[in-house]
């Protein structure tokens, strides 16, 4: 069943990858994913962990490193933030499009200049698009579950892509929380082994990473999109596989005091637990408002969305970065794109907050939704509507 | 010098991990010393393969040339992906996941993927420690591209990014010494090899792949396309180049060196030179600038093998 710790959730998601018993551990140092390796260094230097740990020169050879030991069928992890996955940027597109199921925590940081080493989304919203699976989850105990459901989704033979567990930097990666930490027997029982179908091997030789002209790019590109799309099914099955085995059970679309709410407040990451603070406060006053936490980044969950915002009139969206000149946070963007073309809909307000580690404190929420509904029913509102900055 | 016979092909061992049938140049010198390479592998050899000349010929779906494990990545990470078979293999062999069958490790790239875009996951992969081979097949500027510019790319030559002209004598640089920097990484070997002496080159490649920890070569490939150069001279050119003293072979074995040819005069570099387009712009004060300069170096580095 495990045990329940108070324990700080760097250290925690570092235990969570000694359980799934990686192989291969390559990590550069940043702020502040940097608990997390140094606590890994730690297990493989007290024998707890056998695994190789490669302290690498940068996050490029960071992802580099885990992309050659995963193609030679190794368990491979590795954590960054911020400046660090952009860094690897480039490399993470070959993981997926090559298939290598890397597993890998991203401590949401955000972007310089000016430098900032606090959280927000930007670094989280710039790698959109690299066809990873994107988890995103709000505490200590989510990061846990699903760094171990990570290597299973990842590994799935009907899978085969890498996994990004996104948590947001200082305010999960430095908070001690209860945390259960499950039994090695039973992880052991969750995960199942590791058995990449066509390793580098030179009783089989095979080649990767071939050069892909126009006469077969596109058919490539297509296949992966199928792939990532179909991943769903693969996750909600171990989502489902992990409730029955630990007793929490995850979806890719939360719901909190949702029910027949006609406004509905959106949140990714740490923040959900303060909004869930506001949505309390607001059903107190007698309005009609709940919360929608998306736990599923990619694949997009386009039929639990719709199905989760069917009986609301407006939905509050709340993003923690910006699209500089476009419209305005790009987590917003994806839900009114995923809600254009159904005949119902809710209206969908769109806010800006929280960026570089500012606070986004539980009246700052209820704002948001006020003001979402003033504009709502009134009209205006400019393209970057923010809360909390300073005009 | 001139004594082909030196090349005994019978001594040559018959497999072709590299394949025949890939889209190399005509005269290519690199898919010559690629394949020279590949003859000295041991049985079980994984290749891990920078973006390239020999990526781009090698690889096109759904063809390939290579008959041992292959892997391509990106530009400049090779030497990070190496790092990263090299702990796998490791790791999964004490962890029984995979036998412990001494599967070896080589990672190829070259001369921008290494000694410009690639120096750092190199450096990184050579300090580390790691038990695998890299080879630099080094034909002196961006080729795949179109024949641009790289920190090894030697003093005095035309290239796309470094043209000659009435203000430019063409790359105003001297070549980056790649062998220097990965012996100051004080790994156990490192050497210099051209396909034109496939002896040496395969000796050396065979060492480099059984001395435990980093071992690094760089290979010389001669490139008519760039070089400008006739492609039935590639191997002579292979040759000039080490009988001038401007590209010396020799070894660095645990710090010392070895020349592993003695050259009793070295010829003069008009001779190499002169058979190259991309130095044809070359006044007599360069070429005697060059000349100084290629003895100086060569010296050098005999002064080393004390």
């Amino acid at each position: 069943m495990g045990r329940k710790v108070g324990i700080e959730v760097s250290i925690a998601i570092s235990e969570a990858v000694k359980l799934a018993n990686a192989d291969v551990v390559a990590a550069y140092p940043i702020t502040p994913q940097t608990h997390i390796v140094e606590h890994l260094a730690e297990l493989v230097a007290s024998g707890e962990l056998d695994a190789e740990y490669i302290p690498v020169e940068s996050e490029h050879s960071a992802m580099s490193a885990c992309l050659g030991a995963a193609a030679t069928g190794a368990r491979a992890f590795t954590a960054t933030a911020g400046q660090g996955l952009e860094l690897m940027h480039e490399v993470l597109y070959v993981a997926s499009s090559m298939q290598l199921p890397v597993v890998m925590v991203v401590a949401n940081r955000a972007l310089s200049a000016p430098i900032n080493v606090w959280g927000d989304h930007s670094d989280m919203m710039a790698v959109r698009d690299t066809g990873w699976v994107q988890i995103v989850v709000e505490n200590g105990q989510e990061a846990v579950d699903n760094v171990l459901c990570a290597f299973c989704i990842g590994e799935d033979k009907r899978v085969l892509l890498p996994v990004m567990v996104h948590i947001d930097g200082f305010h999960l990666t430095h908070v001690v929380e209860p945390i259960v930490l499950p039994d090695q027997a039973d992880v052991d029982d969750f995960i199942p082994p590791n058995e990449y179908p066509l390793p580098l091997d030179p009783a089989r030789p095979v080649t990767m990473g071939s050069f892909g002209p126009p006469v077969i790019y596109p058919e490539i590109k297509k296949r992966q999109d199928v792939v990532l799309r179909e991943s769903k099914e693969v996750i909600l099955e171990n989502w489902q596989r992990f409730g029955e085995a630990f007793g929490r059970y995850y979806h890719p679309v939360e719901q909190y005091r949702a029910e027949g709410a006609k406004t509905l407040l959106m949140t990714m990451g740490s923040t959900s637990e303060t909004a869930m603070d506001a949505v309390d406060r607001m059903r107190d006053q007698g309005m009609s408002v709940g919360l929608l936490k998306l736990r599923l980044w990619r694949p997009f969950p386009f039929e639990e969305l719709l199905q989760a915002v069917r009986d609301a009139d407006l939905l509050v969206v709340v993003d923690r970065a910006i699209s500089f000149g476009g419209p305005a946070g790009p987590f917003c963007s994806e839900v009114k794109a995923a809600l254009y073309n159904q005949d119902k809909k809710p209206k969908v307000m769109g806010f800006v907050a929280g960026l570089g580690g500012r606070d986004i404190p539980v009246g700052g929420f209820e704002a948001m939704v006020h003001r979402g509904m003033e504009i709502a029913e009134k009209g205006g509102g400019e393209i970057l509507e923010t809360y909390g900055v300073r005009e | 010098m001139q004594n082909y016979t030196v090349f005994v092909p019978r001594l040559v061992p018959k497999k072709e991990p590299f394949a025949p049938g890939h889209r190399a140049c005509i005269g290519c010198g690199e898919a010559l010393a690629v394949r020279l390479a590949c003859k000295a592998f041991p049985p079980n050899t994984i290749v891990a393969n920078a973006t390239g000349c020999m990526e781009v010929i090698s690889s096109q779906y759904p063809m390939t040339a290579w008959r041992v494990p292959w892997i391509h990545v990106l530009f400049e990470n090779t030497a990070a992906i190496a790092s990263g078979i090299e702990a796998a293999l490791k790791a999964m062999a004490r962890k029984g996941l995979r036998p412990d069958d001494g599967t070896k490790v080589v990672a190829m790239g070259g001369d921008g993927g290494t000694s410009d875009i690639g120096l750092q996951a190199l450096s990184g992969a050579l300090e580390r420690g790691h038990d695998l081979l890299y080879i630099c097949f080094d034909n002196e500027a961006y080729m795949n591209t179109g024949i641009q510019r790289s920190s090894a790319t030697p003093f005095g030559a035309s290239t796309t990014t470094s043209p000659s002209g009435i203000k430019s004598i063409g790359q105003k640089t001297w070549k980056k010494n790649m062998a220097a920097i990965a012996a100051a990484h004080d790994i156990p070997y490192v050497a210099t090899a051209s396909h034109s002496y496939p002896h040496d080159l395969m000796a050396k490649v065979a060492k480099g792949i059984a001395v435990p920890g980093p071992a690094y070569i760089h290979i010389l490939s001669v490139c008519p396309t760039g070089w400008r150069s006739a492609p039935d001279l590639s191997i002579r050119l292979g040759r000039l180049a080490v009988e001038t003293g401007v590209f010396p072979l020799y070894e660095i074995e645990d710090g010392e060196y070895k020349m592993s040819l003695e050259l009793p005069k070295l010829r003069p570099v008009e001779d190499y030179l002169n058979l190259q387009g991309r130095f044809r712009h070359l006044s007599e004060d360069t070429i005697k600038e060059i000349q100084e300069r290629v003895v100086a170096e060569y010296e050098r580095i005999k002064e080393k093998t004390g």
